[in-house]
Formats: C-alpha cells, structure tokens, sequence
C-alpha cells in the first residue's frame, strides 16, 4: 500500500534495530517515553520492544484521550443522555469506558439510552439535520487532532442555525499536559530509586497527529525549559524506530534539541488554518481534570460564548460530578509512566478489556488495552 | 400447486407490496406467500408436499446437524445479501465437520411492512445459493412481526450432513506441530458489510467473500482424510477462530503475520478505520489444521480448488499451558493475537 508499506519493511526495521544496539552505549540508560497513544498501539502491535537492546526502555505516556478523560465527565454524559432523552453522539472507545461505579455509555444504551457511535463529528451534524424533533449531543474528546473538524461542525450548525445540535466539550491540549509530567520533580536519588516518574525519563517519543496542528515549536519548552531531547515521530512502526534511533544519538551527543522524525506531516508552524479555526470556536479553560494527572491549569478547551447555543454545558447545564477511580485501578500511576500496566495489582485478574476497572484497558491506544492484547505472553513468561 | 394457486383471488403484488402480518397468520394469506414466494423459488418435492416436516431419506454414518441465524445489516451487500448468506453460513458450519451437507431447513421472521419486492430478492439469492451448492431448502416456517419489532428480515437456517468414514474433524484435535493453514484471504465479508453500512465508497470496491465451502472440504478429506481441524472464521475473524481452537485443543498457535493474505482494499479500510483484519469477518474461507507431515498434500489440495486457491501455510500449533496465539510480526517482533473484545471499534484519531 503507498506510503504505508513503506513504513512496514520488516528489513528496514531490523537494520534501523542493529544501529541502534551498535550505537548504544552500554553503560548508560535510556529511558524514553512515547506521549501518544498511537504509539504505544504501534510499539506493542508490531513487537518493537522486541528489536530493541535492554539499555532502551520505553514507558508509556498519558496521551491517550480516552484514557485522560476523568470519570466524572464521563458519567454526567450518561447523566445527560438519560435525562435529557438526547440522542448522544460520539467516537466507539468512548462507550465502554468506565464512569462513576462501573457505569458506561454502552449500559446505558441498553437501558434504553440513544447513544449511537459516529465516525466522525459531521455524522453527529447529519443526524441532527435528520431528526429536528430530537435533540442530538456530540461527545466531543480528544487532543489537537480531532478538534478543528469540532469547531469546523460548530461553525456550520451556527450557519445552518441549527437549534438541535450541540457540542459537550471535553478537548484537550497536549503541552500542558506535557508539562505537567516535566515539572513532576523525581530528581532527588532517592526518589528516582523508588519511582519510575517523568523525572527519569531521557527523552520523548513526541505526537504524530497533534503535531500536524500544533507543530514541532510548540514542544521548545521541553528542551529549553526541562532539558529533555523530543522527537516528533509518525505512528509507522519505521517512524517509532527511526525516533528511538535519533533520541539514542541526541542522549549520547548530550544534545537536547527538538526533532521532526515525521517531516512528511510535521512543519514547525503546525497548521496554521486548523489553528485559527480552534481560536475561533474555542477558548483554554482556566482548569481542567485529567485522569491521572489531576487539575492541570489552561489545558483544556471550552466552546466560546458566541457558540454558546450549541455548548451542551451552557444549554443543559450538565452537572459538575468528583467521581473517584475505583480504589485498585493504577490508571493513574500507568498514565504518568510510573507503573507500568502489568505492575497494576489487577491488570488481566478484575481488570481485563471485557471487564475493564480502568479506561486504560478500555481503548486500542491505552497502555493497558495494548499490552493485555498483544504482549500478555511476556508477564506469563515471566510469571 | 398451480391449481392451489389459482384458488387466491389475485396474486401477490411481488413489485409494490409489502409484508402485512396476515403473511405470518396462519390463514390464507400465509399460504399465498408460501406458495407463490417460497414454494416457486425453492421448488422441490419435499416443499411441494406441504407438509408440516419433510421425510428425509439419509445415508448411514455420523449426521452433522447446524443451525444458524442471520441477522446482517444492511440485508443486501456488494457481493452478496443475507439470502445467500444464510445458506452459506449454514452449509460452511455443517462442512467444517468435514460433513457433505444433505438438507436444509429455513425460518424467516419478517416485519411488517417489509417489501415483498426485496424479500423476493432475498428468497431468489437463497434458491440460486441452495441450487449451486446442490442441497436442497426442505422444510420451513414463517413468522411475520409488528413493524418497529423486526429489522426487515431475519433468517435461520439449519442444515443436516453426513460426515464420510474415515474422518474425524473437531476443534479439539489441534496437536503441537501440527500445521495451521488458510484458505485465502480476510476481512471481505466485514469490511463490504461495513462499507455499505456506513455508506464509504471506495475506488477498489470490497465484496464480500461470501461463498459454500463444502465443495473445497471435501476435496481436502479426499487428499488428506486426517485433517484435525477446520473451522470458518466468521463472526470475530481469524483471531477468535484460532482461540477457540487453541483453548478447546489446549494448545498455543505461533503466526507469521507475512504469510496472512490481506487484499489491498481491506488492508485500506482497516488502516482508514483503525480496525485489524485478524478480527473482520469472513463468510467464504476456512482455517485448517493437519500433521506436519501432510500441510503439504493438503495446500496442493486446497490450491487446486477454486475457492483455495489463495491457500497458504501461515502458522504451527505450539504447546503452550496459557494457550496464547502468538504471530511473529513482519518486524521479526512477537505479539499476542487475542480474543476479541466486544466489538472492534474505530479508532478516536
């Protein structure tokens, strides 16, 4: 297939593996975190922890967005849904990811909800334009990526001035996400004997999609400010290899620069009418709750005023609920890299993607999900 | 049954009418459907009889008897419709016994309102399907429910076999070393039945796969009558065919995933939509397990038939307590090839 088999030569990915075993050195440690979702699916799907040495090490980061989702907006979409009698739109992960007490969008759609999963936000519009008599909600989540086609559907239902759409905003940012686990100080010996925090990581696998939006300079801080090196890296398993390769040099260079492995997709301005569109339709949140990372100040979107019509928050009202994780589930700590999924007390025993306790284990991209489908082998080995 | 039909004051309006719940009744209307839908497309002596069951005269040995029932969205799909699709689904479960499928037998739940005009399509496609693969439809039954109740048509089907002497098939008989072969390639009848659903249209349109497979099957017992496994991976793909195979055998499996044969609009489909082939549904292929010794009869087997001739050897059975699916990447990595869980889901970005 063009432009993808490209990226899929298992020859290649053996010769990109041997530089790097040649060009590690063996005394030190590289620890390097892929931020995305996308490639963590990547890495375990094609067995790439496989091809590498024991010196790298990849740990998972927090850039799934069904995963950073918090429970509790999770649960007043259920709320929404069965109080509202709207019809509730949204992406296939989202409906099995666990609320409040083990609640999901999918039970509630079998007690007779109308949850319905949509390819894509302009579904959502369409089914808006074909039942003026219903109310229809899209569950808007993701980071940089999806949000443009959201502002552009916003833009067109206040065109159309459409009174039966509406938008519950749950988009995210990526840097200040970032940020958030970079400040995370694990850089006292003692803490970085007992922890496993972003305070140890060496460098970072940066996003492929978001970047395409956002592009490579919004990532500058993590060099200059927090002393990380970070390539940008496509979601081809070639591009996760080529990204380690370049991360390896940089650490043993002691460089610490920002860069682009996914120069196909990737300039240094992101895209540039995406990003006015965002600035159009949305506005940065003074606070938001990510799952595993807490209250993070300014990383979040809302819809602005002006959209205020098609805002589900403004027009229902949807209630603001705290709903703590289940008490076992380590979501948290496998999100900030600190535990990896199988050191989570019940990863594959009460906690498995048909009965999932976490939204980890819920998405194709979570850290949980992915290891549980594709390298559970390995624990039983090591079991 | 000309005569009865010409007892019914004007005959069904096949272009423009609709399925109203006097079809289901009991009564005379019921009957005029039969006869004039069901009985002049499947016509044969068993239904001519009219009876309420058909007297079958089978051959001595092992029966295989399977029963399935369809339930596909939408009812017609590019290469095939829920017609033929019900009686290959049936025949191919009856065949993976290793069975020659004698009979079948066919239950329509219809809603009301349902055009008469797709319906007969619907029975035309089953007819055609049933003819090809030279087994008869010779019993059935009717049930029509209130509109909003139904989703058009539902179809079931159940099918009897006998399975030849000499041939012991069950997906408990998987051994470590034995050979895991493929019949073709995945993911036509899922991806064509998602395509249409979800309104995509391509350049390379997807059809579906849909086909009877007992035809092949009894090709392969005549070359290779020890074949320990066979089995259609439907419903959950590849992936779920072979783990169930493995825990009911308590074996592992190890894949090559170069050796799976994906075709390059589906290989499309499934990148655009996040989804892994390994997990589409197939209606025309089938899996089997042999001796080691004979993977090589049995390709040659399966390549000379039409329906195997994409056939290829992708895997071996391991032992393995865990019962673990392993595949070897095209990386030279190692994954895990899991059950499914739930449905498969497109990606978020």
């Amino acid at each position: 297939m063009k432009y993808l088999d490209e990226f899929r030569d298992g020859r290649l990915a053996q010769g990109l593996a041997a530089r790097i075993r040649r060009e590690i050195e063996p005394d030190r440690r590289y620890a390097l975190m892929e931020f995305c979702g996308g490639h963590t699916h990547a890495i375990c799907r094609y067995g790439i922890e496989d091809l590498l040495p024991a010196e790298v090490r990849l740990i998972h980061g927090p850039g799934c967005p069904v995963c950073v989702l918090p429970s509790g907006r999770l649960q007043a979409a259920i709320d929404l849904v069965e109080r509202e009698r709207v019809i509730l739109c949204s992406y296939g992960d989202l409906l099995r990811v666990p609320g409040a007490q083990g609640d999901t969008l999918l039970k509630a759609k079998a007690r007779g909800a109308d949850v319905r999963m949509v390819y894509s936000v302009s579904d959502a519009l369409e089914i808006a334009r074909a039942q003026p008599d219903r109310s229809v909600v899209f569950f808007a989540i993701g980071f940089e990526t999806t949000t443009p086609p959201t502002a552009v559907v916003l833009r067109q239902a206040r065109r159309e001035e459409l009174g039966n759409f509406s938008v519950y905003c749950n988009h995210v940012l990526t840097p200040p996400a970032l940020r958030a686990l970079l400040a995370t100080d694990f850089s006292s010996p003692h803490q970085e004997a007992a922890t496993r925090g972003a305070g140890v990581v060496n460098g970072f696998i940066g996003p492929a999609h978001v970047s395409t939006i956002i592009g490579t300079r919004a990532y500058e801080f993590v060099a200059t400010e927090y002393r990380r090196p970070l390539v940008i890296a496509g979601f081809e398993p070639l591009d996760v290899l080529q990204s380690i390769l370049m991360l390896v040099r940089q650490l043993n260079a002691g460089e610490v620069r920002v860069e682009n492995e996914y120069t196909r997709a990737v300039g240094a301005e992101g895209n540039r009418k995406a990003q006015q569109l965002m600035e159009e339709v949305f506005e940065i949140r003074p606070s938001f709750e990510w799952r595993g990372l807490g209250e993070l100040p300014n990383s979040a979107l809302a819809i602005r005023p002006e959209f205020a019509d098609w805002d589900a928050e403004r027009r229902f009202a949807v209630p603001a609920i705290q709903a703590s994780d289940h008490k076992a589930c380590a979501c948290g700590e496998v999100l900030r890299g600190v535990k990896r999924p199988e050191e989570c007390k019940v990863f594959a025993t009460a906690c498995t993607p048909d009965h999932p306790l976490g939204s980890c284990m819920v998405s194709a991209e979570g850290a949980c999900a992915a290891h549980y489908h594709y390298g559970r082998f390995r624990q039983a080995v090591a079991s | 049954m000309s005569s009865r039909r010409e007892a019914y004051a004007r005959k069904l309006d096949l272009a423009r009418g609709c399925v109203e719940i006097g079809h289901g009744g009991g009564g005379r209307a019921m009957a005029q459907l039969i006869e004039e839908l069901f009985l002049a497309a499947f016509d044969n002596d068993w239904l001519r009889a009219q009876d309420d069951c058909a007297r079958l005269t089978v051959p001595t040995g092992r029966l295989v008897m399977a029963t399935d029932s369809h339930v596909v969205s939408p009812l017609f799909f590019p290469g095939g419709d829920i017609g033929c699709l019900s009686v290959h689904g049936t025949l191919n479960d009856v065949a993976m016994a290793g069975a020659r499928p004698l009979y079948l037998a066919a239950g329509f739940i219809l809603e009301e309102g349902f055009p008469l005009a797709d319906l007969k399509r619907i029975v035309e496609s089953m007819a055609r399907a049933a003819r090809d693969a030279e087994v008869p439809i010779v019993t059935g039954d009717t049930k029509v429910v209130e509109r909003g109740k139904g989703d058009g048509v539902f179809i079931t089907t159940t099918g009897i076999g006998v399975i030849p002497a000499g041939v012991d098939i069950s997906a408990n008989r998987a051994r470590p070393g034995d050979a895991v072969l493929l019949s073709g390639s995945l993911g036509e009848h899922g991806m064509a039945v998602l395509a249409q659903r979800e309104n995509l249209s391509f350049d390379a349109p997807i059809e579906s796969d849909s086909a009877a497979l007992h035809g092949l099957v009894a090709t392969m017992v005549t070359a290779v009558p020890d074949i320990h496994c066979l089995r259609d991976p439907t419903r959950g793909g590849l992936s779920s065919a072979l783990n169930e195979i493995a825990r009911q055998s308590g074996v592992g499996m190890r894949l090559r995933e170069a050796a799976i044969p994906v075709k390059e609009p589906v290989r499309a489909l499934c990148e655009f939509l996040g989804l892994d082939p390994l997990y589409v549904a197939n209606e025309g292929k089938l899996l089997a397990i042999c001796p080691a010794e004979a993977a090589d009869t049995l390709l040659a087997a399966m390549r000379a038939h039409p329906l195997g001739r994409e056939a290829t050897l992708i895997g071996e059975v391991v032992a393995d307590p865990h019962g673990f699916v392993e595949m070897e990447t095209v990386f030279g990595g190692r994954r895990l090839v899991d059950w499914l869980s739930g449905e498969q889901l497109p990606r978020i970005c």
